[in-house]
Parts: structure tokens; C-alpha cells; sequence
């Protein structure tokens, strides 16, 4: 097998809930490279959700694989991180402890000591040093998810899955944040598998994005390579020459073709369908 | 501010409603003793009830007046536990065989009910099959079981714990499976992607989401326990509050009976709540 370079190889991947019902997505190809940050975006119902959720291993699909470093995902794994879209903390554990607990997981054998160290190193990271005594009913929405992303990077997975981690934020807390995330990506040379429906989030973080187009019979119809520099920040990122061709470019997508190929694929004519590679900006989008 | 305030008022409120209950029953008492001790029209129905028996003693023993009562509440706590043989022990021994009992049944349908529940909380399969025997088992009044228990048991003390423990299984039992069964999906989720051990997913996870639920159900069943332990000692008879209570209206003692109840309302009051504080510690804000 030639997939020994692929971190993460997702083939001919679909999902269907009732065996009547055409699938939600079916026939979803993609490659994952270490350090890559790859977002996802699509419309309610096409299955983005489903598809962390296999490679978390929460989920089993219907069809096809998902390989990473060589090994087929089969139920979860402290190999792959996970970030809820609620935060999804324990509630009746402080700060701290909901991150210790995830620590102790991946790593049983520590003392006491190095758990709580480590745990308050990756609190100190989000920013979270003078909470870590608080329940998370006594945290904002932000810091509640700020709390879950610290769990996430905690046990040092070779993956982090991110589900629409920011939906519920404001858009000031969440430009924190995500500088945050960026940052600490940056450092760890993070691989992250995000959803987002958040088309500047996406353009701000990630290296690649997955369109996909409209459930049932979803599939990755483009995937857009990021082309503005590495790098990006916030402030200025509305500055760079790309920014426009690339945002125009997503949004098109979502309001104008997510649905065309739902059409051809409900008539079976996407057989093999690979998804169209663009830079935009770069090159013209042959529609 | 407003809160206090409030709660001030209440209290306030409550002694004057004691104060007028006992006015009351003061009016009602003295008064049958002021006019002519024979007949009696006026007495209302209290000491009909009671003078349907001796027609002799009936004004004496009737019902209790205020200074009555205050004098049987002394006594029985000056000499809460002393021991006079088998049909006169002190209201404090009396007490502890009826918390003994409830204990002992309690703890044992803990027992079997908290480990159970979570067994059919956690697979729907088990809960439908046995829920149709819970749901019939149920709603039988414990006391019905006496007959059985006292026949194949074959000892009255044992049996009174019996019955405490089958009245109080229930409702740990269906809300620890509540509990269990309705652990937000989230927070499972994160055990399974942390791949957190079963025994660690069960006492750190599933527990603690569940702790309110079961608590709960908890408080419930300790609630009918002590309603139960009364009914149940005046029929198996011996020791416990229950049977004090029995025996003092088989010796006319009204003050001595509504001396028993009282304290059957303020331990029962103190379990509550207790077991409310205790819920109070193991619950969350989501």
C-alpha cells in the first residue's frame, strides 16, 4: 500500500441511517497531511458531523474506510482528540479535574503531581490559569470551550477533531480564541480536523478547506486550498489580496452550488466523482 | 435582602400559627373540665370517641389537656432510655430499634437496588425485561408482604426489616436506572474518546452524573421507610415507635400517643431533612 506518507486517508467513506433512505453522504475521498489544519464546510444535514464522528470512532459508517498512520479507525482512541460542540466538561468537576481526568487517561501511570502539572501547562496555554479551581456552570461559554480545547490538547493527540467549537460564541470571544487555537497549533504542529460553518474561521485557520455540497447524497464537491500566506492574523487577514477571490469563492459555493451536485448524485451520475482541486485567486474556477 | 426578610416573616408567621393551635386545643381541653364533669354535650367528639369504653374514668383520661401533655413530653425526655422490661422501655430505645430497622432495610435495598439499577439503566434490554415485574411489584403496599415474610422468615423482627427494605427498593431502584439510563450522551462520548476503563467510566462518570437522580430516590424511599416502620411494628409488635404508639393507646395514654406521633413528625422532619443536605452536595449546575 502506497498510504505508508498519508497521515490521515479517508476512502469512498458513506453513511445511511435507514437502508430505504439514500445515503446522508457516500463516495467522501480526502487526505490528511501531518500538521495540516483542514476545515469542513457545508450546509445543516449533509453529514459533517457524522464524518468527526467516525474518525473519532464514535460512529461506524456504512461504506468505505478511514485510515490513520497505516491502521483502519475502529471505535475512539486517545490518539484522536476530540472538542465538542457543546463543551461537553463534567460538570461536578472543577477546571482542573476535568482536564486531570483526560490526563490520567493517556496517562495512567503518573503521579498525582505530574497530572496536575501538566494539566495546568495546557490550562496556562488557553489561558485559563486563575480558573482552574471553578466549576464550568461558573464559566462563560467561551471559557467553558477554551476548558474543552485545553482537555483536547492535554493528551497530546496525533489528531485533534474540532466540531463547530466556536457556534455558540460571541464573535469577539471567539476571534480570541481563535487566535489562541492558531497559536498553539503553530506550536505543536497540530494536525486538526475542523467543522465550521464560519467561512472567515475557516479561511483565518486552515490550510484546506472541504466543501461539501447538500445532504442526502452529500459529497466533498471542491476542496479549496488556502491561498493566503501562512500565517494570518486576524486583524489584517481582510487586507491580503486573496482574501476576497477566496471568501467569494466559499460563499458562492454555499449559496449557489452546494445543491448541483446533490441533484446528479440522487440520479447516480457521480460514480467516482473526485472533487475538483482549486486555488482561488490563483486559478479560474471552471464551474 | 428580600429573601431574608421573607424567611423572617415566615417564621414569624409559624409561631403564631403554634400559638393558635395551642390556644385552640387549650380552649378545647380546659373547658370540658370547668362545666359539670358528668355530662358532657360540648366536649366534642374527642372524648365520645375515648369515653365509648370506661364510662367511669372517662373525664380524667380524656383527652389531654396542655399542662397534661407538657408534664408527659418531660417525663419521657428526662428518662429517654431506661429499661423496664419488655412493654416499658424509654421513648430513646423505642426510637433507636425503629432507626435500626429503617437502617438495616434501607442499607440492605441500597444494596441491591443501586447496583441493580445501574445494571438496567445501562442496557435497555434488561430494563425491558424487567420492568413489567417492577411495575407490578410496585405499587403492592409493603405491608401486604407481611404474611409472607413473617411465614417464611418465621421471625417478626427480621420480617419488619423486610418490609422496610421492599418498600424502599423501588424507588432507588427506577431512579438509579433513570439516573443511569439518562447520562447526557456528550459526556459519554468523552469517556469513549479518552477510552476511560468501565469501572472508571461507572464510578467517575455515570455515578456522579447520576448522583441527583439517585439521591432522589433515595429521599423517597427513606420518606416511605419511616412511614412504613410505624405501621409495621404495630403489627409485629415488641419494640419500636410503632408499637410504643399502639401500646399507649391500649393503655389510654392519649398524651403518651400524640407525644409518639410528634416525635414520629420531627424524625421523619430530620430525615428529610437530611437526606436533602446530602442531595444538595452531590448535585450539579449544568
Amino acid at each position: 500500500m502506497q498510504i505508508e506518507n498519508t497521515f490521515l486517508k479517508v476512502s469512498n467513506l458513506s453513511k445511511s441511517y435507514k437502508a430505504d433512505a439514500p445515503p446522508v453522504f457516500e463516495g467522501i475521498d480526502f487526505e490528511i497531511e501531518k500538521g495540516e489544519f483542514v476545515c469542513i464546510i457545508g450546509h445543516s444535514g449533509c453529514g459533517k458531523t457524522t464524518i468527526l464522528n467516525v474518525l473519532a470512532g464514535l460512529e461506524e459508517a456504512s461504506g468505505g474506510d478511514a485510515i490513520m498512520l497505516g491502521k483502519r479507525i475502529q471505535g475512539p482512541s486517545l490518539e484522536r482528540g476530540v472538542v465538542f460542540q457543546g463543551h461537553a466538561l463534567m460538570p461536578w468537576m472543577t477546571v482542573l479535574q476535568n482536564v486531570a481526568f483526560a490526563v490520567k487517561s493517556k496517562y495512567p501511570d503518573w503521579s498525582k503531581e505530574q497530572i496536575t502539572e501538566h494539566s495546568k501547562k495546557y490550562l496556562a496555554m488557553v489561558g485559563l490559569v486563575n480558573a482552574e479551581n471553578k466549576k464550568p456552570s461558573e464559566l462563560s461559554g467561551g471559557m467553558k470551550q477554551r476548558v474543552g480545547i485545553a482537555r483536547a490538547f492535554a493528551i497530546e493527540p496525533k489528531m485533534l477533531l474540532l466540531d463547530e467549537p466556536f457556534g455558540a460564541l460571541d464573535a469577539l470571544t471567539r476571534g480570541v480564541i481563535q487566535d489562541e487555537l492558531l497559536k498553539i497549533c503553530k506550536e505543536t504542529n497540530q494536525t486538526v480536523f475542523m467543522i465550521t460553518h464560519d467561512v472567515d474561521e475557516a479561511i483565518l485557520l486552515s490550510d484546506k478547506i472541504m466543501l461539501m455540497s447538500n445532504g442526502p447524497n452529500a459529497r466533498i464537491a471542491e476542496i479549496v486550498v488556502n491561498t493566503l500566506p501562512k500565517g494570518r492574523k486576524r486583524a489584517n487577514l481582510h487586507h491580503d489580496a486573496m482574501y476576497y477571490p477566496m471568501r467569494n469563492h466559499l460563499v458562492d459555493f454555499l449559496v449557489n452550488r452546494s445543491k448541483d451536485l446533490q441533484v446528479r448524485g440522487a440520479k447516480g451520475e457521480l460514480d467516482g466523482y473526485k472533487p475538483v482541486i482549486v486555488l482561488p485567486g490563483v486559478d479560474v474556477v471552471v464551474a | 435582602m428580600k429573601t431574608v426578610s421573607i424567611k423572617v416573616k415566615g417564621a414569624i408567621l409559624s409561631v403564631v400559627i403554634l400559638l393558635m393551635c395551642l390556644f385552640i386545643w387549650h380552649m378545647a381541653t380546659t373547658q370540658k373540665v370547668t362545666p359539670p364533669p358528668r355530662v358532657s354535650t360540648g366536649s366534642s367528639e374527642y372524648s365520645s370517641l375515648m369515653g365509648q369504653g370506661g364510662s367511669e374514668p372517662v373525664q380524667k383520661t380524656g383527652f389531654p389537656t396542655l399542662t397534661q401533655m407538657g408534664e408527659t413530653i418531660y417525663k419521657q425526655l428526662s428518662h429517654p432510655f431506661y429499661d423496664n422490661g419488655p412493654n416499658d422501655k424509654g421513648i430513646g430505645i423505642q426510637l433507636a430499634y425503629s432507626l435500626g430497622r429503617v437502617a438495616l432495610g434501607f442499607l440492605l435495598a441500597m444494596i441491591v437496588a443501586i447496583p441493580f439499577g445501574f445494571w438496567i439503566g445501562m442496557s435497555p434490554l434488561t430494563y425491558e425485561a424487567f420492568n413489567p415485574f417492577i411495575q407490578i411489584l410496585k405499587p403492592i403496599s409493603p405491608l401486604a408482604w407481611m404474611p409472607i415474610a413473617l411465614y417464611t422468615i418465621k421471625d417478626s423482627a427480621i420480617s419488619g426489616i423486610f418490609v422496610i427494605f421492599i418498600c424502599s427498593v423501588w424507588p432507588m431502584l427506577l431512579n438509579t436506572a433513570f439516573g443511569v439510563a439518562n447520562v447526557r450522551k456528550e459526556l459519554l462520548n468523552v469517556a469513549k474518546t479518552l477510552e476511560v476503563s468501565p469501572l472508571r467510566k461507572a464510578f467517575l462518570v455515570i455515578l456522579p452524573a447520576a448522583a441527583p437522580t439517585i439521591l432522589t430516590g433515595m429521599r423517597i424511599s427513606m420518606g416511605i421507610a419511616w412511614l412504613v416502620i410505624v405501621a409495621a411494628e404495630m403489627l409485629v409488635g415488641g419494640t419500636g415507635i410503632g408499637y410504643f404508639l399502639w401500646n399507649e393507646w391500649n393503655n389510654l395514654s392519649l398524651s403518651s400517643v400524640i407525644f409518639a406521633i410528634l416525635l414520629i413528625g420531627i424524625v421523619g422532619m430530620l430525615l428529610d431533612t437530611a437526606f436533602g443536605k446530602l442531595q444538595k452536595a452531590v448535585s450539579y449546575a449544568d
